[in-house]
């Protein structure tokens, strides 16, 4: 078994090199079609090729697309598919599972030059991408809101809780959650008249994906639990932060919310 | 020159968890999930349903239960889009070990890849892109159908490609190719007539005599499919893979001609792009379905006036 052609020209002739002479033009412009294809009986094939030029840009963006719906609704789709097209030619995806793409696409539209004027796109695109991620995310029971009932009351501060495999928390300076919900939604976007920060907690308890909007402080309490800090601890760190946060009630939503799979106590 | 008997007789599927259900002579479509509602809702929903393998390799979630509703009910078609099969890089490990597990969890009737690629290095280009059809090509691409055949423990159906260039190195045409690999690997092939109607209107060469050329009596699943008309640089036409339509007719008179050849084969209507809802994909189903009908009797019928 040959190992992969790690120098773009290959020598002509040699095994394999016509993917590494094929590749170079389907993600950039200025190359010319390879010199390797024609039509038939020597006819030109820039036009031919260019159908797997538009075949792999077409795609990928439409993959993006499909994966941050939101994110398209807002900026509307000429702005959107010209800035998946930087991103697609820049950091084209690396599995062929493509719904493992578009992990690196918020951070590009944080930085992308046209996108200045909403600082809350890039965290509204990564909800969407959070949503995709608890929606192939494995199945498992949630742990139900009774569960914690059955822990002796002097063992609470002790108790750790396992994260759902489908859990996610995204925390914004901007009311991305807000902004997310609205445009994913199939009616008409009203004016957005908040401006506080919001953090969203993402969940997949059966087959639907839920998104709720966390109270300040919450994000705080819920980010700590899911990372496996015992319950005292955790609420210690965010009541310094948010003297009245409601601890129970946060507690009472994230398993509502079915976020997490288990609760351990007494090591 | 030798001839395989194929992987069915080799590795004996050994399955007993999921219903069994027969695709011998059916026509199916496409499994989109938009359309699980109305197919349960629908009294007679027809033939079996094909998936693309990557669409199924997440963890869990709704993916799996949709699947797994109609692998309940129906033979299931397991057909993936990105094993880079003809490129030339080794395959990739992790990507074959989630095709063999998938097949272990749905013990799919039919099992098909392509003949082409899309990953070079760790970029992956989602397309189905073509190889020069030479000697060495042949050598690297059977190694690569043994693999994935040793992998999964049964026969792979491999499908003829669309293609819209013709590489100067090759020294052999598609069939001649095709057949050189069954010959080597025992596989199956997949023949998708209008990937055939494509290539020949748009490589020059008759339809026809790719067909009479084919080795059809590998054929475990056909399918068929909508395409798109454009333009070369000389502003003939240049038609497109689309999937995005329904079936051209000639791509149907191509398909009777081969069924009226063969015998009932389980044949698929793909649409990828622009789905419609259920009846309409439906009724396409149903069209195919009626020529593997005509096709079976007049079949059983010969063979019946041949033994008497």
């Amino acid at each position: 078994m040959q190992a992969p052609s790690r120098i773009p020209t290959a020598p002509v002739g040699a095994a394999g090199s016509y993917v590494a002479r094929f590749v170079p033009p389907l993600l950039d412009p200025e190359q010319q079609t390879p010199a390797l294809v024609s039509g038939p009986n020597g006819k030109a094939a820039v036009k031919r090729f260019n159908v797997y030029r538009n075949n792999v840009t077409v795609s990928l963006i439409e993959a993006l697309a499909a994966t941050f719906p939101a994110t398209e609704r807002i900026t509307g789709e000429t702005f959107f598919r010209a800035m998946a097209r930087f991103h697609v030619r820049e950091t084209p995806p690396t599995s062929p599972l493509l719904f493992e793409y578009g992990r690196d696409f918020p951070d590009f539209i944080a930085r992308y030059e046209y996108g200045q004027s909403m600082p809350w796109l890039a965290d509204v695109a990564r909800i969407e991408r959070a949503w995709l991620d608890a929606y192939h995310a494995a199945d498992r029971p949630a742990l139900t809101p009774d569960a914690l009932a059955a822990v002796p009351p002097n063992r609470l501060g002790d108790a750790v809780f396992e994260a759902h495999p489908a859990t996610r928390i995204v925390r914004s300076d901007y009311p991305a959650v807000t902004i997310f919900a609205v445009n994913r939604a199939s009616g008409p976007v009203d004016r957005i008249e908040t401006l506080a920060p919001e953090s969203a907690l993402i969940t997949r308890p059966e087959l639907e994906v839920a998104v709720r909007n966390l109270t300040p402080g919450a994000d705080i309490l819920l980010v700590r639990l899911l990372s496996g800090v015992p319950l005292a601890t955790a609420a210690t760190e965010a009541a310094s932060q948010y003297p009245s946060l409601d601890l129970a009630a946060v507690i009472a939503t994230a398993l509502e919310a079915g976020a997490f799979s288990a609760i351990h106590y007494g090591g | 020159m030798s001839t395989s008997t194929g992987y069915g007789g080799r590795f004996a599927l050994v399955s007993q968890r999921l219903p069994k259900h027969g695709i011998v002579g059916l026509a199916g479509t496409s499994f989109k999930h938009q359309h699980l509602p109305a197919i349960l809702a629908d009294d007679a929903p027809g033939g079996f349903f094909e998936v693309h393998a990557e669409n199924y390799m997440g963890a869990g979630g709704a993916p799996h239960a949709a699947l797994a509703r109609i692998r309940e009910d129906f033979p299931v078609s397991l057909h993936g889009v990105c094993m880079s099969i003809g490129g030339p890089q080794p395959l990739d490990q992790t990507h074959l070990a989630r095709f063999k597990d998938l097949i272990e969890r749905y013990e799919p009737a039919l099992v098909s890849e392509h003949l082409a690629w899309s990953t070079h290095e760790t970029t992956f280009y989602n397309d189905l892109l073509p190889l020069p059809y030479t000697e060495a090509t042949a050598a690297r691409v059977a190694d690569h159908i043994d693999e994935v055949q040793e992998t999964i423990g049964r026969r792979l159906l491999l499908e003829n490609p669309s293609t819209y260039v013709t590489f100067r190195e090759s020294t052999m045409n598609e069939t001649a190719f095709i057949r050189e690999l069954v010959r080597r690997t025992g596989c199956g092939l997949l023949l998708d007539v209008n990937n055939v109607f494509v290539s020949a209107t748009n490589q020059g060469y008759s339809a026809l005599d790719y067909l009479g050329d084919f080795p059809l009596k590998h054929v475990g699943e056909i399918h068929l499919a909508g395409h798109a008309e454009q333009q070369d640089d000389e502003g003939e036409l240049l038609l497109i893979d689309s999937h995005n339509g329904p079936v051209a007719d000639a791509v149907w008179k191509l398909y009777e001609l081969v069924i009226a050849r063969t015998g009932p084969i389980p044949t698929l209507i793909e649409w990828d792009s622009a789905i419609p809802d259920w009846p309409v994909l439906k009724r396409e189903a149903t069209a195919a379905q009626r020529i593997l009908d005509r096709h079976a009797q007049v079949t059983s019928r010969e063979k019946f006036r041949a033994s008497a």
